[in-house]
């Protein structure tokens, strides 16, 4: 089958900087996919070259088997883009924002009211139809832009971090909204820095880092490839569990006052740590996303 | 780059145009109050206070009182006023507060689309104040009929013209505050020295190419001609004059309002 996106080779430079620096990648009919890095990585940057705001310095990018730079037009009219800025309409009112937004893509004015009721029953803001945008909280703000990115029945919807900086009800409030989307066979793209997130929604994700794909994967995979299934937290290690490591050459991360273990299979080295290394604090998990994020892309400060 | 994409442009513009007039309409209230009390004020301030210092002008071979002198000239600078700030600080708090464009060009929408649907825009919106203060100043006599009617379809060209000047120094300007600057070196000295006070006759020698150059010149002129039936120019060339500008500064715009957004 046809992908939704294919991407290839893509590059994007401003004055000195490569933001994008040849990234490829394929997206399917109804898949989830994430891209995920941190900030500065990129992720938005092409994101936006995906959706036609800016034209690429170098590469390919065909959505539905059509080129971006040619066919923009056709191709934005069966996307739905969720912006990472606010870009509703603070003059205007919750329900025009939608009715205003669905003229942008020529939707007939009585289909557009049909579309924005469902939408707003949808997304639980029917209550406040006649709010000015101003008024309204984060959380309804973003599910709002969510509502508008929808009203044109996009086969695609780009979502460019839509959880940041809210509160975890909002969060968990949208997070179910897009399963639900993702239940009616939506192809979606999401960029995001929240690995909770993209460990619950995406199927498959990449993570960029300094414009360039780093790992690709189901987020299962790539919690088992590179952090293991089970890890292990030791505070306040000592010099004996640090030997310990080097001459069983256990994959770690050393922090100083924290050593991260990352055991592919652990029994023998679990009950060895337990035994004989925690003398403060152990903690025994599984592997998540967030240390496949870490370990691929550092822990030093972004930006 | 620098060239203009003629391709991007259709008949979709009007949608942002719609999106502009539905929120004009949620304070038209307070938006007709300008063009009503303005021309109201004017005549009030020189037709009682000011006239009694002059005697009356001279003008495209006719004595007329002041007021009548001034009134049209008052219909064009509010062609002016409202046509540039539209797309001054308007167009540029949509631009880069409330990111209005760029949520536009996540739609089918082309960028050109949205800078002429602004330009137009903010022509009909300067229309409109022409219409409204044309009803005032018809009340105290001021205009002559059924000529006077052209006030409105020139007031669109105006406004053409200045909405595209005013988008093009959006397009180049890089903070809010330096809107300043062209006010006080373009509108500024239009204003005053336009023919609206007094005719550029009294200019000296040197001085009138400098007004000659003045779009509000022109329209002053073209308001004159609608309301009084008198000219100094002739009025071919004040239309002449005022196309090209608006066509010129509609293509420099759509250059730099272009380069401004797409990154």
């Amino acid at each position: 089958m046809q992908p939704i996106i294919e991407v290839q080779h893509l590059f994007k430079r401003f004055q000195n900087v490569t933001a994008v620096d040849g990234i490829s990648f394929t997206v399917g009919q109804g898949e989830f996919f994430g891209l995920l890095g941190p900030n500065g990585a990129g992720k938005t940057t092409t994101i936006r070259m995906l959706y036609g705001f800016s034209p690429p310095s170098r590469g390919i990018i065909r959505v539905f088997g059509m080129e971006i730079s040619h066919d923009w037009r056709k191709i934005k009219a069966r996307i739905g883009v969720c912006q990472q800025d606010n870009t509703l309409d603070p003059d205007l009112t919750v329900e025009q924002n939608l009715k205003v937004f669905a003229g942008y893509f020529s939707v007939p004015s009585r289909e557009a009211r049909t579309r924005a009721n469902e939408l707003l029953e949808f997304f639980a803001l029917s209550n406040r139809r006649n709010a000015k945008v101003m008024d309204l909280s984060g959380g309804m703000i973003r599910r709002l832009i969510l509502a508008r990115s929808l009203i044109n029945r996009p086969e695609l919807l780009i979502l460019d971090e839509p959880t940041t900086g809210l509160d975890p009800q909002s969060r968990h409030q949208v997070w179910d909204r897009l399963e639900k989307l993702k239940a009616s066979g939506l192809s979606v793209v999401l960029t995001t820095h929240n690995m909770e997130e993209a460990s619950h929604l995406c199927d498959r994700l990449v993570i960029v880092d300094h414009g360039k794909i780093l790992v690709e994967g189901s987020p299962a995979e790539l919690i088992l490839k590179h952090a293991g299934r089970s890890v292990i937290e030791v505070g306040g290690p000592d010099q004996a569990l640090r030997d310990y490591l080097k001459t069983h050459q256990v994959p770690h991360d050393d922090l100083g006052q924290r050593i991260i273990l990352y055991t592919p299979d652990g029994h023998e080295l679990s009950s060895a740590v337990r035994e004989n290394f925690c003398h403060e604090q152990c903690t025994f998990r599984n592997g998540t996303l967030e240390d496949v994020f870490l370990r691929l892309t550092g822990r030093e400060l972004r930006e | 780059m620098g060239m203009i994409d003629t391709r991007t442009i259709s008949w979709r513009f009007v949608k942002v145009w719609k999106r502009n007039l539905v929120t004009f309409q949620k304070i038209w209230k307070i938006n007709f109050i300008t063009p009503l009390l303005e021309p109201l004020l004017f005549v009030l301030a020189f037709g009682l206070g000011f006239a009694g210092l002059v005697a009356n002008v001279r003008y495209g071979g006719a004595e007329l009182s002041y007021t009548a002198f001034l009134a049209p000239a008052l219909i064009a600078t509010a062609v002016m006023n409202n046509a540039f700030f539209e797309t001054t600080y308007a167009s540029f708090v949509r631009m880069y507060y409330q990111k209005t464009f760029d949520g536009m060009l996540a739609t089918p929408l082309s960028i050109e689309e949205i800078i002429i649907a602004e330009i137009v825009w903010s022509a009909s919106k300067a229309a409109a104040a022409a219409a409204i203060m044309l009803g005032v100043l018809s009340a105290f006599g001021y205009v002559q009929y059924p000529s006077g009617l052209l006030v409105v379809p020139l007031a669109f060209l105006g406004g053409i013209a200045f909405g595209a000047v005013g988008l093009f120094f959006t397009g180049v300007i890089p903070t809010i505050e330096m809107f300043n600057l062209p006010i006080f070196l373009f509108v500024t000295p239009m204003f005053l020295f336009s023919g609206t006070f007094f005719p550029i006759s009294n200019l000296p020698l040197w001085a009138k190419p400098l007004a000659l150059a003045f779009p509000l010149y022109h329209l002053v002129e073209l308001s004159r001609l609608a309301c009084l039936r008198r000219y100094e120019t002739v009025p071919l060339l004040s239309i002449v004059y005022l196309a090209v500008f608006a066509v010129l500064f509609s293509a420099l715009a759509l250059v730099f309002m272009r380069r401004r957004l797409v990154k």
